[in-house]
């Protein structure tokens, strides 16, 4: 009986029901959005550095990964080391630099890496097959961009050259390589031309500025059945290992990586936090202004009903059930409206350049997201509990004496 | 039917009750020591001008309001002093009341309003709509049960009305100006209706300026500036008025 007067409660002005709801529903939306965002960007960035299975990352002292055009030289002896440590399962090497890219007469610019096919994990062969790993520049992948840009396909040839350095007084070096795959690269951003060979064909090919280089080395400590703290601490150690025996490196774990991302996406948090906060106050705003408005045109019905013997905690459950059931409605509609709206968002902001083509902004995370919901519920029913407190508190005798007179 | 012999039990004593209450900067003595006994089976009509504190005492006998001096005593219970929980408690199973704008819930069915006093009173469903439907039926309503109160006229909202306060099978009916919205005709019907369930036992007392309906019940209490200044026996309880 009480939800059928509830219900019936917010029939009464069914226009203002439904503003109420859609209010509602927009600040569920805004709320569950921030969710995602706040935790999407770190379960996305998370899911990148995790995909192929590495966990930590070497790169010259003092940089990230292609962060600078930075290298560390003696790599086969430092590869050699971190593959000969116990806990190291597999080390994924890889020279990154810019080269000049040209068919007929197509002209370009394109990253290029150089990866041991076997073991690289910075890109997925989409179709056609990955270089040879010859110590010659013949074969490389591309991807989409830089296949567009030529007007390319598999099997084409297509020449390199790098600039000529007046600082090293050297000259521009050539080479025609055919393309024998197309690959999808990692954290190469979508609209960026790239391409990748064999890491020893592009270290001859760039000389000096090549010879026993790398940019990186990424590692992978074997995941065995232990618990999480006791995989963390191997990966750690093996990390610490690395950097004491290695002066010219750091060595990055993913979990490092991941808080450093997060202190440089802290803004995004706050924003998310604030933003979240505020549709928070919005809905119980909205909550408590319906239900207010609502309990004082039924003062006089609702003393009625307290004469005619409905309780005081009765009239408390059915005005606080009115804010429940807006919420319901509200939270419903805004889930499905967050939704839309997370999806419109991250292809926005995935267009950004220079983002990888795997990262994402809004990851839905059910947990948070019912968490949010949850509270925003729980909120909208607190809320209601305000204007029902005082319909519960109404005098009987005084609000008959004063209806009878109106 | 009493027996001549015994005197009729007291339902309602109202013993030197006052009230006082404020209205904008003044206080308004609306009862100035008032005593009443009720007696079960009674059929009394309270009548006086607009302000003479008649619809006070009616609020205080049946525990809608409490007196500032003096007590009530409901079926020998001191009802004057009574928490909010008890209070409500009483008015939901041993009074019922019936307003002179009929206060029905707009957006319930006539079935739905004779079952809200009874859902409240923790009734089965099954139950509830049984005894709702029998009682539209005794006040000749059967066949408007599903309609809402916009859809009735006055006349049936009060019927309505009067079903939803015997929902409970309350010791006392209590009717604040009942014929107050009804043309002659209507109100005429419902005198008829209160007579009968008089009639079958319960316990009337109604406020009202309407003769009629005054000459209709047994005893006739006349107030004036918060006071009793008459008691008119029309006819003894137990008899045919």
């Amino acid at each position: 009986m009480r939800g059928t007067l509830a219900w019936a409660a917010l029939r009464r002005h069914p226009l203002r029901t439904l503003l109420a709801i859609f209010g509602l529903a927009i600040a569920a939306a805004l709320l569950i959005d921030m969710v995602m965002l706040a935790t999407g960007m770190r379960a996305s960035f998370r899911s990148l550095l995790t995909s192929r299975g590495y966990q930590l990352r070497i790169t010259p002292k003092g940089t990230l990964p292609f962060d600078t055009e930075a290298t560390v030289g003696g790599a086969a002896a430092l590869v050699a080391s971190v593959r000969a440590h116990p806990d190291v399962e597999r080390v994924s090497p890889s020279l990154g630099t810019t080269l000049q890219v040209a068919r007929g007469e197509f002209t370009g610019s394109a990253f290029t890496l150089g990866t041991e096919d076997s073991v690289q994990g910075e890109y997925t062969v989409l179709s056609g097959r990955g270089p040879s790993a010859d110590t010659m520049l013949q074969e490389a992948v591309a991807n989409a961009a830089l296949l567009s840009r030529l007007t390319a396909r598999i099997g084409d040839t297509i020449s390199l050259s790098t600039e000529r350095s007046a600082q090293l007084r050297q000259a521009g070096r050539r080479a025609r390589v055919v393309l024998v795959g197309e690959a999808r690269f990692l954290y190469v951003p979508p609209g960026l031309p790239a391409l990748a060979t064999s890491l020893p064909a592009l270290q001859a090919f760039l000389g000096d500025a090549g010879r026993d280089r790398i940019s990186l080395a990424m590692a992978r400590v074997p995941v065995d059945g232990r618990n999480a703290d006791a995989q963390l601490a191997r990966i750690e150690g093996v990390r610490a290992w690395i950097e004491r025996t290695h002066s010219r490196v750091t060595a990055i774990s993913t979990e490092t990586a991941i808080v450093q991302v997060e202190e440089r996406l802290a803004y995004f948090r706050q924003l998310a936090f604030i933003l979240g906060a505020l549709s928070l106050v919005i809905g119980v705003l909205l909550v408590t202004t319906l239900v207010s408005l609502s309990v004082n045109e039924r003062l006089g019905e609702l003393a009625v009903m307290r004469a005619i013997g409905v309780s005081q905690g009765g009239v408390l459950q059915q005005v606080m059930l009115e804010g429940l059931m807006l919420g319901v409605a509200g939270l419903t509609l805004g889930l499905g409206l967050g939704l839309i709206t997370a999806r419109w968002l991250n292809t926005i902001l995935r267009d950004f350049p220079g983002l990888p083509a795997d990262l994402d902004f809004f990851v839905w995370s059910g947990e948070a997201a019912w968490k949010a919901l949850g509270l925003l519920l729980v909120a909208s029913t607190v809320a209601g509990a305000i204007p029902a407190w005082r319909a519960s508190r109404v005098r009987v005798a005084q609000a008959l004496r004063e209806e009878a007179v109106a | 039917m009493t027996h001549p012999m015994h005197p009729p039990e007291v339902l309602l004593d109202a013993q030197q009750v006052e009230r006082r209450y404020r209205a904008g900067e003044t206080i308004v003595h609306a009862l100035r020591g008032v005593s009443v006994q009720i007696a079960r089976g009674d059929f009394t009509a309270i009548v006086g001008a607009s302000g003479s504190g008649k619809s006070t005492l009616l609020h205080l006998l049946g525990a809608v309001d409490a007196p500032d001096a003096g007590r009530v005593l409901f079926e020998g219970r001191d009802i004057s002093r009574l928490n909010d929980a008890d209070a409500t408690a009483l008015r939901l199973r041993r009074v019922g009341l019936v307003f002179q704008r009929f206060y029905l819930m707009p957006t319930l069915t006539a079935l739905e309003n004779v079952m809200l006093p009874m859902a409240e009173a923790g009734m089965p469903k099954a139950a509830r709509r049984a005894r709702a439907m029998q009682l539209l039926d005794y006040v000749g309503l059967a066949a408007r049960q599903e309609h809402r109160p916009s859809q009735l006229s006055g006349g049936e909202q009060q019927r309505v009305a009067v079903a939803r306060a015997l929902a409970n099978d309350p010791a006392l009916l209590l009717a604040d100006e009942p014929t107050g919205e009804l043309d002659a005709a209507t109100g005429a019907a419902l005198i008829g209706l209160l007579q009968r369930l008089n009639a079958d036992g319960l316990t009337c007392v109604l406020v009202t300026h309407d003769a009629a309906l005054a000459q209709s019940a047994r005893r006739v209490v006349r107030m004036a500036d918060g006071r009793i200044i008459a008691d008119d026996i029309l006819a003894p309880t137990g008899s045919t008025a």
